[in-house]
């Protein structure tokens, strides 16, 4: 395995009122080929800060991060434009779909705006429509889509580029709890088709799917710990039901 | 489970392996902890109370063996079944025994509550991610989903509120 994404003693820090945030406080971090971490922590602890900082949407006070195998914190803002385009996928919890646009017509505009002719960006993002189950809203507008369908349509758009990474913030902060356990199940296929992912949430459903979770408090990593232990389906199923007053 | 039963018998009258078959549909993925001889231990109980009998009528097989008994419910089965439908009782919500350990740790410096929350959080977290796998694996909308469903909001709600005492413990230690 290879790292992805390697952050060495990142640090960013904030102006408040009264003295300097340090939102994420000398943090390291490396991320594997074909692994899903999750972030999570209390709101305010950095963890979408940490996304930002590895996405290239700001950029560190101090510390170091590679992607691949090329060192990406010193990077001008359209350096990091055409990186983005072309290796991160992102999903925010606001789905961040452009309005005037289709469905289709978001998930190929970043195929387009790479230089992907129309046709071959056209077929990819319709492909993808429907290996996520939503092929069938692909010429509607966002606001005819329901919060499910429309972060469907977003992950399809993260996607498109085939990136080396997709970056989920929040994915399931607007969703209720059936559209949230759909993407989730998304999130888990990807996982299972060993997709690098990198999943930042307070949500413990999102969290959960994880291989690896990485806790952060105070803008540090306070803790990391594998999740998935191959329980056998058993002792899940023991541990469900209470079938109480038969035993 | 005893009053599941015998709603399932306020329909009609059923084999034990009927019954069995139509508990393990209603609880989905969750129906595997079911164990083969639950039902049939249960209708022997039912039974010494007087609230389901045999219906008299003969079995289906040239032996007659406990599957192939027809059960139906007595009236004060009925009776039990009804009371059950309208009881709001409810499972009692408030995790008492972690919030005093938590409260044991701080007062007596054994362990400190903020790694009792970390350990705690994973454990949990490692629950839902198996029980969601348990769910992935479910037809989506099924009636045996929705207890996975129910478990797993369940789970949140318990790592929502770890996060209450991480934050409150924190505090105090800075105190």
């Amino acid at each position: 395995m290879s790292a992805v994404i390697e952050a060495r003693d990142l640090v960013k820090t904030f102006d408040a009122d009264e003295a300097p945030v340090r939102a994420v406080d000398h943090v390291d971090l490396v991320l594997e080929e074909g692994e899903t971490v999750s972030v999570m922590g209390p709101s305010g602890c950095g963890k979408s800060t940490l996304l930002h900082l590895l996405g290239g949407l700001e950029r560190p006070d101090a510390g170091e991060v590679r992607l691949g195998d090329r060192r990406v914190d010193g990077l001008s803002e359209t350096e990091w434009a055409v990186l983005r385009r072309r290796s991160i996928g992102f999903v925010f919890q606001a789905f961040n779909l452009v309005d005037e646009l289709t469905a289709i017509e978001n998930v190929e505009l970043p195929a387009l705006l790479l230089g992907v002719p129309r046709g071959r960006a056209r077929r990819n993002a319709l492909d993808l429509l429907e290996r996520l189950r939503v092929a069938e809203r692909a010429g509607h507008l966002p606001d005819r889509l329901s919060g499910g369908e429309r972060q469907r349509v977003a992950v399809a758009r993260a996607l498109v580029n085939e990136p080396l990474v997709v970056m989920a913030d929040e994915p399931t902060g607007n969703l209720d709890s059936r559209a949230t356990g759909d993407i989730l199940g998304l999130f888990a296929e990807l996982r299972d088709a060993r997709q690098t992912l990198l999943l930042v949430t307070h949500d413990a459903r999102a969290a959960s799917i994880a291989d690896r979770l990485l806790t952060m408090r105070d803008g540090a990593v306070v803790g990391q710990t594998r999740l998935d232990t191959g329980t056998p389906i058993e002792r899940v199923l023991a541990g469900l039901v209470d079938l109480g007053d038969t035993a | 489970m005893q009053e599941a039963i015998l709603a399932l018998l306020a329909k009609e009258p059923a084999h034990g392996y009927e019954l069995r078959r139509r508990l393990e549909a209603a609880l989905g993925p969750a129906g595997g902890a079911l164990n083969p001889g639950h039902v049939y231990v249960t209708l022997s109980r039912l039974e010494r109370s007087g609230l389901v009998r045999e219906d008299g009528r003969p079995g289906l097989g040239a032996h007659r063996s406990r599957d192939r008994h027809v059960y139906e419910l007595t009236p004060a089965g009925r009776e039990r079944v009804e009371t059950w439908l309208n009881d709001v009782t409810w499972a009692k919500v408030a995790p008492v025994e972690f919030h005093l350990k938590l409260v044991a740790a701080a007062a007596t410096g054994l362990a400190d509550p903020a790694a009792l929350v970390d350990a705690q959080r994973l454990e949990l977290l490692r629950r839902l991610r198996d029980l969601q796998e348990l769910g992935r694996a479910e037809e989506e909308g099924s009636t045996g989903s929705l207890l996975i469903e129910g478990a797993a909001l369940r789970l949140q709600a318990d790592v929502r509120w770890l996060e209450a005492c991480e934050r409150h413990w924190i505090e105090e230690e800075s105190r």
